[in-house]
């Protein structure tokens, strides 16, 4: 099926508290060689035709306006898979 | 005087809300977030809960509600909002006020007797207290710590659009200890405490006179009662 995947981290000077949670429980389960742990989100735009450059252009303003908000997060990259 | 109180997917506090603005002599009017018909309120409030699950970020769905279309149009030519913890997510996902609000930085849901500091009075919702005054109202929540850019922070700071600022203790990580925010015109209002929840003797936080006596969220409702009598 083809498909625009957005992905969204929080912003990198930001504390990301989930993602600091997952990394304690990481170091309590001796895994003291990751230094960071960061939580993002990847969302699928799922298509039953052939994706177009419009599709991209949409999908990455759609990215920008509404599954991301710019304050807190950045969309770190708008991949296709057709 | 006919106060507008959304209800989302999803909102929990909507009865609240509407209780708050009957005890204080308002007429409550419930709206629905898939109808773009205000009723002919004379004010909004965008009530706490979890709209539509929190999915994607908290109130960024509610944003994009029929309902919010009329009251960013209505706001824009200064009808009085209010928005309450979820409500006040609602208002910065749609841009009425600026900055975003993230996860607690202690990683969990806090509820506790919050107290605040009045910063600011010349706004429909805030007008019946003191520059100043201390108030103790109720917070929940899992995502209210407040931030913004340095630019964005300074400005709030230099117009004086800081509305509430937590004392004694910030429960959530907010950035120069902001609770609420006021817009440059005054008509829009968002907190993360709940004033719905300290309305009525016997049900509100507790006091120094007695246990859960606490009404200072009724302030917030007489005020926008004078200022829509006084428009």
């Amino acid at each position: 099926m083809p498909k625009i995947i957005v992905e969204v981290m929080p912003k990198a000077d930001l504390l990301d508290p989930a993602g600091k949670a997952v990394n304690n429980a990481l170091h309590r389960n001796g895994h003291s060689e990751i230094t960071n742990v960061r939580i993002g989100k990847r969302i699928e735009l799922h298509f039953d035709r052939a994706v177009t450059d419009d599709d991209i252009a949409a999908a990455t303003k759609i990215g920008e306006d509404f599954l991301s908000n710019a304050v807190i997060e950045d969309v770190v990259s708008v991949t296709v898979e057709n | 005087m006919r106060i507008g109180v959304v209800t989302f997917p999803g909102t929990l506090d909507d009865r609240d809300a509407q209780r708050a603005v009957r005890l204080a002599g308002g007429e409550p009017v419930a709206l629905w977030h898939a109808d773009t018909d205000l009723h002919k309120v004379d004010a909004v409030v965008l009530p706490g809960g979890f709209s539509f699950g929190d999915y994607l970020r908290c109130g960024a769905i509610a944003a994009q509600a029929p309902v919010m279309e009329s009251i960013i149009k209505a706001a824009g030519g200064g009808l009085p909002v209010l928005g309450i913890c979820n409500g006040f997510q609602v208002l910065v996902e749609s841009h009425l006020l600026p900055g975003g609000l993230i996860r607690n930085d202690v990683q969990t849901f806090v509820c506790r007797d919050q107290k605040l500091i009045v910063e600011n009075v010349d706004t429909a919702w805030t007008n019946e207290f003191t520059l100043g005054q201390e108030i103790t109202i109720p917070l929940k929540n899992g995502e209210g710590g407040y931030i913004a850019d340095a630019e964005t922070l300074k400005r709030l700071e230099g117009e004086g659009l800081v509305a509430f600022r937590y004392k004694d203790f910030n429960p959530n990580g907010s950035m120069n200890d902001i609770a609420g925010l006021r817009n440059e015109r005054g008509n829009v209002v968002g907190l993360m405490p709940h004033p719905e929840h300290a309305v009525e003797p016997g049900f509100g936080p507790d006091t120094s006179a007695a246990m859960r006596s606490g009404v200072d969220g009724l302030g917030f409702f007489k005020s926008v009662l004078n200022s829509v009598v006084n428009a």
